[in-house]
């Protein structure tokens, strides 16, 4: 079952400087290991301390997963997860 | 390290700061993919609606994001306004910066609020946490 993943500039270079990857998983934290096994020091860009980091939002089929179930949402075969730092400051 | 940016963009970012102070105003001028070239200007909604905070919204992030990818085009300048304070990068502007080819460019309404008048306008490079200044050259 594969997820694809899009990911924003400052994280391409982690992935090889690709844009979309593909990867397994159930559920949010279960695909985001699955792609930090792949490519390593991914996982700690996007998770801190068990939750998604502030300043990072994460789409389901485009649905902000603050407003799902956060890293515990489920995920099917042939969903599309966006990932990209909030443009946000002081 | 210089933006070009044409007068007409310029007095469109300090219009929409204008606008909204005393909220700090935020938005994007996307152009080409690679170009360095600055030519959509798009005004963001401050979801933070705040005088000392500014936050696009998820959802229009996302849709923007989009837009911008089936455009070829990459945010050239991420621009926001103060308020109160001096057109340089505060330290939360510097904790999130995350586009670290884009200019972001800071304007302060400090002087003059919602009226016409001098304002500061100045674009900055913010790379893994280090802030350098930039000449602008502004176009006709």
């Amino acid at each position: 079952m594969s997820i694809t993943v899009s990911l924003p500039t400052i994280l391409r270079p982690y992935a090889n400087d690709q844009r979309r990857v593909e990867a397994d998983g159930s559920t949010l934290a279960n695909l985001i290991d699955n792609l930090d096994l792949t490519y390593p020091g991914l996982k700690s860009r996007i998770v801190e301390e068990g939750s998604i980091r502030r300043y990072v939002n994460v789409y389901i089929n485009s649905e902000d997963v603050r407003f799902l179930n956060g890293l515990d949402s489920e995920l099917s075969s042939g969903d599309l997860v966006d990932v990209l730092p909030a443009v946000a400051g002081g | 390290m210089t933006l070009r940016i044409s007068q007409q963009l310029v007095d469109e970012i300090v219009a929409h700061a204008r606008q909204d102070h005393p909220d700090e105003a935020c938005g994007v001028v996307a152009g080409p993919i690679g170009s360095d070239a600055p030519t959509r200007f798009i005004p963001m909604i401050n979801a933070a609606r705040s005088p000392n905070f500014y936050e696009f919204d998820s959802t229009d992030l996302l849709r923007l994001y989009r837009e911008m990818d089936s455009n070829d085009e990459d945010p050239i300048v991420i621009y926001h306004s103060h308020t109160h304070t001096e057109a340089y990068p505060s330290r939360t502007d510097i904790n999130y910066a995350s586009e670290p080819n884009a200019h972001y460019v800071l304007v302060s309404t400090r002087e003059t609020g919602n009226d016409d008048g001098p304002y500061e306008f100045r674009s900055f490079r913010i790379v893994d946490g280090e802030v350098t200044e930039e000449t602008i050259e502004v176009t006709a």
